[in-house]
């Protein structure tokens, strides 16, 4: 480079700078520019009238919506096909009139479950693509790398896919909601059960060492009295080898082991136990438990490792929990209504929990954006929501008021078999305080309307 | 004229300036954020440039180095309150300070294994954040709050803050690594890579220089982990893994290594590309998961590309073309023959 004269390279630098940034420029002119400024709280408009671009991101024949989600990387396995079973649902909407009129579209962006990733996209759906909202982004690291940003924005982030109790703060986070049942409820729901049936018995707990495992902790410490608890042990999603803590456990003696663990570090478990013929009684959350993606992560594994295992067989008599209908459930009207749409339009995923929970919050999302009226705003919808929603195709009613964002408040208890979840008694609810009551809910569930699409 | 080339330097960098400040009040928020990127790689792009290109050293672990400023920044910001600038300053020092003791094994180490023990810094650095989850965060790390100043107005957009910010920082950086690599470090350095025996026996200290290369290049990476905290308001392990080290190199390399302006290549290239081919992979219809994959698919066809068809990056190319329309040196004819040779060495180092 010394050879080289340094005017030329100075002119380089600054011709090439200039170049970057134009190149920079002509790209901007082809996408939209649409900035997802202020939302304004303009007038909600019901009843019949022309449909207006009311906000950014809705036109009078569009209503644009953008989500992060892990497509690649470690979490993409059964997460993956969340966002392709909401996007079926919106397109049997959009078959059926759409809402109020509007087409729904849905872009959901792959964030690979890397939070640095996740605020760009983020960045690229509401400051370019100019999305209404942001609906059911995935995860609690990565979607907490984007909160400030979405409220800051103005931008209604409704039914973020995690249970962390993060997302219920009405005060910071005005423009943010929850859907899932929060790990605190779901804690402390598991732990009563265990408390009660297993009285006598040394319990163990494996959990994911974030907020989802210490919330599902914090539950099931309101619930199961210290001295029942024989061993401790967490893991980071990073590291695949969890045998130290599994022969912990053994060496506990712990005979119930309750787990807070996604769906492949519950096979994990399972197959390190087997390994040391070790076989407590597994508690499972609903998070770790899709019987369907648990048992071909069992195979999967155990294939790697040269064995060769009944994947079904295996994870029998896993007890656990579910706040929405189990997809074995065929009498159940949702079911009926989420299957008839996954073979319409998803038909190439299994028919899995993780499809049954696209479908069901993309429901969810629908019943609020026809309560927020015919032509909304973005507080339009927050308001809608604060208003509270009908329980729809969950088993408990959501807790959503203007002072708690929190989703669905309770779930039913479960037990695996033969690769289908058995529902055992009626849903139960709670609060999140270590105080609050289980009890169980005493409310007619709901059935799915005919048309498939909730009324306004 | 010629004799300041500091002066034109500064010119150089006083034009791009006005011309990021007019880009970016023109275009729009997400524009603004892509530009504050960009800045960000060049900055780091342009430091394993010079460490690899000029110095002949090869690092897998920059990733590493921007993980320490991030997290330096992030830690400044939250419990000090720091204001920014002085947060960027002190990544800088304190990166450039790690990238002395990584010099002084690194300066030991040739050719795959120094490939290796940079490579395991990469790999095993942001697991530290795991291990301390008090203070880094763990998984989620830590959320940066950063805000325009005041003086500016309430409504001024944080991403057209954010991009002069970074901007300013990359012309700096891009300002004072031209000024190094044109004077007697850029000679040793250049030396040491050609011929470390010849050098040393002109009377270089090998060691010392190479040791130099690795505390530039580490400020350099801090400095873009600063920036690339306040840009994406969170600081987490998950964004500085091995894959953004072999990123950066990758831009070095694709932009043109040893070359300035090739470090900014590189750096539109995997920013602007990714973003363009995923646009376009979900507008035509293939389904997400298909189209997840395409810029990745994407990205390793353009590396392949550019090295079959310019092996000396797409700087390499441009002076080429530049050769084409211009056939001789109005200056100084008698220097071209050189300048040919020397990318030529530059791209049959080992790496």
């Amino acid at each position: 480079m010394k050879s080289a004269s340094p005017y030329r390279r100075t002119l380089a630098i600054t011709a090439f700078a200039a170049a970057a940034l134009v190149t920079a420029g002509a790209c901007s002119s082809s996408g939209g520019s649409k900035a997802g400024g202020s939302s304004g709280s303009g007038s909600a408009s019901s009843g019949s009238g022309p449909l207006s671009a009311s906000a950014p991101g809705i036109t009078a024949t569009t209503i644009t919506i953008g989500s992060h989600q892990p497509l690649t990387g470690p979490a993409a396995p059964g997460y993956s096909e969340i966002a392709p079973a909401s996007n079926a649902y919106f397109k049997y909407v959009n078959a059926h009139g759409g809402v109020y009129g509007r087409q729904i579209v849905y872009k959901y962006l792959d964030d690979g479950y890397n939070p640095t990733t996740t605020s760009q996209v983020v960045h690229q759906l509401v400051l370019q693509n100019g999305v209404y909202a942001l609906f059911d982004g995935l995860g609690t690291p990565t979607h907490l790398a984007v909160l400030s940003f979405l409220n800051a924005q103005k931008v209604p982030d409704v039914f973020v896919a995690s249970g962390c109790d993060c997302w219920d703060a009405p005060s910071t986070a005005p423009y943010t909601f929850g859907w899932q049942l929060d790990y605190i409820r779901e804690g402390k729901i598991l732990g009563q059960y265990v408390a009660q049936h297993f009285k006598g018995k040394k319990i163990g707990y494996f959990y994911q060492d974030d907020e989802f495992g210490m919330d599902g902790v914090k539950g099931l410490d309101y619930e199961i009295p210290k001295s029942m608890v024989v061993g401790r042990e967490s893991y980071t999603p990073t590291n695949v080898n969890i045998a130290p803590q599994v022969a912990a456990l053994r060496a506990s003696g712990a005979q119930v082991v309750v787990s807070f663990t996604i769906p492949a570090f519950t096979a994990l478990l399972k197959l390190n136990g087997l390994k040391l013929s070790y076989s407590p009684q597994l508690v499972v959350s609903n998070v770790g438990s899709d019987p369907i993606t648990l048992a071909g992560l069992v195979q999967t594994f155990a294939k790697q490792g040269g064995a060769t295992v009944n994947g079904n067989q295996l994870i029998n008599g896993i007890i656990t929990d579910g706040y929405l209908p189990s997809t074995g459930n065929t009498a159940n009207s949702w079911i009926a209504l989420f299957k008839k749409v996954h073979d319409t339009y998803d038909a190439s995923a299994p028919f899995d929990g993780n499809v049954l929970y696209g479908e069901a919050v993309a429901y969810t999302f629908v019943e609020a954006m026809l309560k927020a009226g015919r032509n909304p705003s973005r507080a339009d919808l927050v308001s809608a929501i604060q208003a509270g929603l009908p329980q729809g195709p969950a088993v408990a009613p959501y807790a959503y008021s203007s002072s708690s964002h929190f989703g669905i408040t309770g779930t039913y208890m479960g037990v695996i078999n033969n690769g289908v979840l058995t529902e055992e008694g009626s849903a139960l609810t709670t609060d999140t305080t270590p105080t609050g009551a289980i009890s169980a809910y005493s409310g007619a569930q709901q059935q799915a309307p005919a048309s498939g699409i909730p009324s306004p | 004229m010629k004799e300041h080339p500091l002066l034109r330097t500064l010119i150089g960098v006083g034009i791009t300036a006005v011309i990021v400040v007019f880009l970016s009040v023109r275009l729009n928020a997400f524009r603004d954020y892509q530009i504050a990127e960009i800045a960000t790689y060049v900055t780091a792009v342009a430091g394993l440039t010079v460490l690899t290109g000029l110095s002949g050293q090869i690092s897998l672990g920059h990733g590493a180095f921007m993980a320490i400023g991030a997290y330096t920044t992030a830690l400044l910001l939250l419990h000090l309150g720091w204001p920014f600038i002085a947060a960027l300053l002190i990544s800088g020092l304190l990166t450039a300070a790690t990238g002395a003791v990584v010099g002084i094994a690194a300066a030991r180490l040739r050719g795959p294994y120094l490939a290796g023990a940079t490579l395991m810094l990469g790999v095993a650095l942001p697991s530290i954040a795991y291990a301390y989850q008090g203070t880094f965060g763990g998984d989620q790390g830590l959320n940066v709050v950063f805000t325009a100043p005041g003086f500016l107005g309430a409504s001024f957009p944080l991403t057209r803050w954010q991009a002069w910010i970074a901007t300013a920082t990359a012309l700096v950086t891009l300002t004072l690594l031209a000024n190094l690599s044109r004077g007697r470090v850029g000679r040793n350095w250049r030396a040491v890579r050609d011929d470390e025996v010849a050098a040393a026996l002109a009377g270089i200290n090998v060691a010392a220089t190479r040791v130099l290369a690795f505390v530039v290049s580490a400020a350099c990476a801090g400095l873009a982990g600063s920036l690339l905290a306040i840009i994406t308001a969170l600081v987490a392990p998950g964004a500085y893994t091995i894959t953004l080290s072999i990123t950066l190199l990758t831009a070095a390399v694709i932009g043109g290594l040893g070359t300035l302006p090739g470090a900014i290549w590189g750096a539109l290239v995997i920013v602007l590309v990714q973003t363009y081919i995923t646009d376009v992979a979900t507008s035509h219809g293939l389904s997400a998961t298909v189209g997840a994959n395409i810029p990745i698919a994407a990205y390793g066809l353009i590396l392949i590309l550019v090295m079959l068809a310019f092996p000396q990056g797409i700087q390499g190319a441009v002076r080429r073309l530049i050769a084409l329309f211009v056939p001789q040196k109005e200056n100084i004819p008698h220097e071209e023959p050189t300048v040919r040779k020397k990318a030529h060495d530059e791209v049959s180092q080992p790496l």
